[in-house]
């Protein structure tokens, strides 16, 4: 299969500057000609509907919600990553890109990621003059804090709850399409297939969720904004409705499926609290600005959060601040969680499971006073409160891993188009600009900048050269075979009235993903974890249990078709990380560690992304490597000591 | 004038007739609640006869009576209007609710206010309405002071009208504020005073009106 | 824990629903209450019955998605979503009733799912600043005082959920409009199109079938995200001020 990245030449700072001029226009008057399908109203999603309407492409917008505003982007808490350098603290645009490739552990592409630093800085301006209310000075300017590793204060934010501004302020640019008639909005609506033609893609077939009705629509160009896949793992910081089918599907139509084993774990969620665990909820980086992280020297087991004030100061180990004097607390995701586990394989572990590990403000509060931290986290602690019953004010709080992003995705090139000419990807539905490891508040700038500052520019260029009359309709053959092939699935999932829930065969294969391909791998656990999930795909398929029928809102087949999907993606992340024999960023592969035991990268081997491309069912598919060259950045060892 | 139409036939403008009137009504209270309170001079209703001339025959106060009357009718109609449409509003009932975190007066303006129009319907009945009548056809007023001992000299007269002071005590308590809310004038500064003012309002002037025909039954007065 | 639950089974849109009895006998208190429902989902699939429909998305209280009405009240008893209610917050052996959201503007689609797409077509009918992509002055350009930054956020913290339509005994739905038209009367940036936001916005509130507000208070007690009343004060403030005072620019003079 031919693909190439189409990073245009030149210097690095250049590159989007030159790219922008070199793309095709489309003429004003003709851009109405032209209709684009967006999947997903998530960040990157409803500000690319917005934009391209604003531009005046006809948008049919889709998301299986109940609103566009339910997208999973609302529950990022943090904050958004821009070189505004309002801090006068040593920021710039060349220090983001250099900390986000650096972060990724050069397992990205140089001109994505500068391309993302440079235009950062609009996306802040752009929700400010939508009414997002950032955090603000008393001077009445914008507030900024350190975040994730950062060593310049560049993060902007909404109190603990920037995802939600920044989604409403999108959703509103959204809703004002909507209502001068640009966008079509379709919710509680899936999609279930892609439809492509001469190579292109002509639109999608989607199920109309409340009525069950299969439908096609058809298109010059079709964006898959649809989020990540952490939701494979079963339990993960993720919505509950959050899934990969969109991205899956298309993969299965000729999209290459980038870096599927690149999962971020994020150091502090809630510890699982029993089997009837739904999801896990993801407290704030921002809380390792002011908590420090320690367990017990020895071992206590069980040892509460109430009681955490019995260990004596000698006896905690910062684990953190001991091994990485220099960022401390502060290291990267990857590091933090990597660590947090360690403590817990030690049997240092705190809690009733011995999976977790203190996160403590009682400093931060002795320093700065309750009122200052409340102010920072106030709502937080609470939400902590409400799960747990501890009160973080007065008890350090107890953290975990947990799966929280996925940095792969569907490969893309620097016009964020998938492998498929006419079939974009946007957003955690890519995987083009965290490389191994994604940098806290740079998911909402990623989306964002895809969907305001990207896509307009690059989707003008393959319109331009497609034409409006190269549409496909929807009464061709092949819209008709993919409603034919979906319907044969979902009555193929109603008719196996098995013995298992969609749930337990879900829960089981995240289990398996999280044991052998969470945070730290090898090659006998992912070999024995790609044996056992294409056992648990085989049952699904002859023993999951979906009761009701299709022409009616059922939320059990909904499910069952994403972990159909997943089941099969599971394999796949598998054999990338069995193929990737060096240790990256959020991929640790015990096989590959320097003396200290941290990870090791092995440049000269594996310094470019994977690509897989689907062979058809249950063959194995085909590896395709995008060498990644690095011009501008010396590759070193990440150290945060 | 479509605006204007469109204002009063949108729900915050039904809303607003009802705090515009009510406060209307309110200031009518003030002064229907002094002057009756003249009675409690016990001078034989030589004061408050004073004061009730005044007001059956000042052309101003027989002006504004017809706003007056206007006012009632207004706050009347909107309110059941309003009622029947927040009725429909949920065609289908919860079957539970328990713990309500409003006010049971909040929830029950509708039937405060309709027992205040059952009450205003007798009260009228009793003084007003004949008096006027009496008024257009023989171009007189009627004896009010001796008619209150009259028509209070019956002690269910005297019950119902404690029950209208006591419906008008809940409907005041709630709707004083609320009317502020709806005008939208509300700020932290003054939002304490305002409801200070308002249950104090409540209090009184529906005391007042209740302690007219007790004193009168009990013959406090004479 | 063991828990009798009541719940609303209702199969669409057009026919008639009932509540259905459910002897929910593993309940643990650690448990949210739609982690107890997806348990008695599981069991209700095992045993060959279709399960209970609710909407759930996050499940972190932010999406707005969760809409169950819990033993008389919007979420449940505690001033939370319902995913974050945990199953600590009730007896051993209580017995639960569930509903879904009611109003008019919110017609049911299954069981306890409920339509509010009504609350969309609102937001669409004003709730934006009309600026397009790019073309936006820098981000400190206008600097707003924290104060007001405070205030416009504590009105945009609404996530939409609907509690407030269904904790009002008029189901209205003036809190979550009020939001919106407060958060964007305090910024600067909505300053432009106040009185049109307002006034599109009410128009559509009202052809949506909502009730008005009483000013119960109820809806503020309920929500989740502890939207204030005093949001409402001031859309009834900004909607009669634009009412009496917005007007129309035609060529050669005002309307």
């Amino acid at each position: 299969m031919k693909f190439e990245s189409k990073t245009p030449e030149g210097p690095l700072a250049e590159k989007w500057t030159k790219h922008k001029f070199n793309l095709k226009l489309v003429n004003p008057a003709n851009k109405r000609k032209y209709e684009v399908i967006v999947v997903g109203t998530g960040l990157a999603g409803a500000s690319a509907a917005a934009s391209l309407a604003e531009l005046g492409y006809n948008v049919k917008a889709f998301c299986f919600q109940d609103s566009p505003r339910r997208a999973h982007s609302i529950a990022a808490q943090g904050g958004i990553n821009a070189a505004k350098n309002y801090q006068n603290d040593g920021d710039s645009v060349y220090r983001l890109f250099y900390d986000t490739i650096k972060g990724g552990d050069y397992r990205s592409r140089e001109a994505n990621v500068y391309r993302l630093a440079e235009v950062s800085v609009n996306i802040i301006d752009q929700c400010v003059a939508q009414g997002v209310p950032f955090a603000r000075e008393y001077g009445g300017l914008l507030a900024n804090r350190s975040f994730g590793g950062a060593q310049v204060s560049r993060t902007f934010y909404a109190r603990g709850q920037t995802g939600q501004q920044l989604l409403l302020g999108a959703y509103s640019a959204l809703n004002r399409q909507i209502a001068n008639g640009k966008v079509k909005m379709y919710t509680r609506t899936e999609m279930l297939d892609v439809v492509v033609t001469d190579g292109k893609a002509r639109g999608i077939i989607t199920r109309d969720l409340v009525t069950g009705k299969i439908e096609a629509h058809s298109a010059h160009a079709v964006l898959l904004c649809t989020g990540g896949y952490g939701n494979v793992f079963y339990l993960s910081t993720n919505a509950k409705g959050s899934n990969v089918t969109a991205a899956w599907r298309a993969h299965k139509k000729g999209a290459l499926f980038a870096n599927p084993c690149f999962t971020q774990i994020h150091p502090t969620c809630i510890p699982v609290s029993g089997d009837h665990q739904s999801k896990l909820t993801l407290m704030s980086e921002s809380l390792r600005n002011d908590g420090r992280v320690w367990v017990p020297k020895t071992a206590h087991k069980g040892l509460k959060a109430k009681e955490a004030a019995s260990i004596p100061e000698s006896d905690r180990d910062y684990f953190l601040e001991r091994k990485y004097p220099s960022f401390g607390n502060l290291v990267p995701r990857d590091v933090a969680s990597r660590n947090g586990k360690m403590m817990c394989d030690e049997g240092r572990g705190v809690g009733a499971t011995g999976l977790a590990v203190f996160l403590d403000f009682a400093d931060a509060i002795k320093r700065v006073g309750r009122d200052v931290i409340s102010a920072k986290y106030g709502n937080l602690f609470d939400m902590y409160k409400q799960i747990t019953g501890d009160d973080p004010y007065e008890m350090p709080m107890m953290i975990f891993p947990a799966v929280h992003y996925t940095m792969g995705g569907l490969w893309v090139d620097y016009n964020l188009m998938t492998s498929v000419p006419g079939l974009y990807a946007l957003g955690e539905a890519n995987y083009s600009d965290h490389g191994a490891n994604r940098l806290g508040a740079s998911a909402l700038m990623q989306g964002l900048a895809d969907g305001y500052f990207v896509i307009p520019y690059t989707i003008g260029d393959y319109l331009a050269h497609l034409g409006w009359n190269d549409k496909v309709g929807t009464d061709h053959p092949a819209f008709k075979e993919a409603i034919d092939g979906v319907n044969a699935k979902i009555s193929k999932l109603l008719s196996i009235k098995g013995k298992k829930t969609v749930d337990e065969l879900h829960r089981e294969l995240g289990l398996t993903l999280w044991e052998h391909c969470g945070m730290s791998r090898n090659e006998e656990g992912l070999k024995a974890a790609k044996k056992k999930i294409q056992e648990l795909r085989a049952d699904f398929w002859q023993n999951v249990n979906v009761l009701g029928g299709s022409n009616e809102l059922n939320m059990e087949l909904e499910k069952a078709g994403r972990v159909a999907d997943f089941m099969e993606l599971g394999e796949l992340m598998v054999d990338d990380a069995l193929n990737r024999k060096e240790s990256c960023g959020c991929h640790f592969r015990e096989e590959s560690q320097t003396p200290e035991g941290e990870a090791l990268r092995i440049d000269s081997d594996y310094a470019f992304s994977s690509a897989w491309e689907y062979k058809g069912e249950n063959q194995p598919e085909e590896l395709h490597k995008e060498e990644l060259h690095f011009e501008n950045v010396k590759l070193t060892q990440r150290s945060y000591k | 004038m479509k605006w204007l139409i469109d204002l009063f036939t949108s729900s915050l403008g039904r809303k607003l007739l009802m705090a515009l009137t009510g406060l209307f009504l309110i200031s009518f209270l003030v002064i229907h609640c002094t002057i009756n309170a003249m009675i409690f001079y016990n001078d034989g209703g030589t004061t408050f006869s004073h004061w009730g001339h005044f007001m059956g025959t000042n052309p101003v106060i027989r002006t504004l009576e017809v706003g007056l009357v206007a006012g009632f009718l207004i706050h009347i109609f909107q309110g059941l209007l309003l009622w029947k449409r927040n009725h429909q509003a949920r065609p289908v009932k919860y079957s539970v609710s328990k713990d309500p975190k409003s006010t049971w007066y909040s929830r029950s303006m509708g039937l405060l206010g309709t027992l205040l129009l059952l009450f205003l319907i007798m009260h009228t009945s009793h003084f007003w309405i004949p008096n006027r009548t009496h008024q257009f056809t023989q171009g007189e007023e009627l004896p009010l002071y001796n008619m209150m001992f009259e028509v209070f000299s019956n002690p269910w007269v005297v019950f119902f009208y404690v029950v209208g002071c006591v419906s008008l005590f809940w409907h005041l308590l709630h709707g004083f504020a609320s009317a502020f809310q709806t005008l939208g004038l509300n700020h932290l500064k003054y939002n304490g005073i305002i409801s200070f003012i308002g249950t104090a309002f409540s209090i009184i002037v529906p005391f007042l009106f209740a302690l007219m025909p007790i004193a009168v039954y009990l013959k406090w007065i004479n | 824990m063991k828990i009798t639950l009541k719940v609303w089974r209702q199969k669409n849109r057009t026919t008639k629903g009932e509540f259905k009895t459910y002897q929910h006998e593993h309940v643990s208190p650690d448990m949210s209450f739609l982690e107890m429902m997806d348990v008695l989902n599981t069991e209700l699939i095992k045993k060959g019955e279709e399960p209970i429909h609710f909407d759930h998305d996050c499940r972190e209280g932010i999406c707005g998605m969760c809409s169950m009405y819990i033993n008389g009240h919007p979420h449940g008893p505690l001033q939370t979503t319902t995913c974050q209610l945990h199953m600590r917050t009730f007896k051993d052996g209580e017995t639960i009733t569930v509903e879904p959201w009611r109003a008019q503007a919110f017609p049911v689609i299954k069981d306890l799912v409920v339509d509010r797409s009504a609350f969309d077509r609102i937001q669409q009918a004003g709730g934006y600043v009309s600026v397009n992509t790019g073309g936006v002055p820098d981000a400190n350009e206008i600097p707003i005082s924290k104060n007001i930054a405070d205030e416009a956020f504590d009105s945009a913290a609404c996530i939409g959920c609907g509690a407030c339509v269904a904790a009002c005994k008029n189901s209205s739905a003036m809190l979550f409009v009020s939001a919106k038209v407060s958060q964007f009367a305090l910024l600067p940036q909505g300053h432009a199109e106040r009185k049109e936001r307002a006034e599109k916005m009410v128009a559509q509130m009202d052809a949506e079938g909502f009730g008005n507000c009483s000013n119960t208070k109820a809806c503020e007690a309920e929500c989740p995200k502890a939207i204030s009343v005093s949001n409402i004060a001031r859309l009834n403030r900004e909607y009669f001020s634009a009412m009496v005072s917005s007007y129309k620019v035609t060529v050669g003079g005002g309307e």
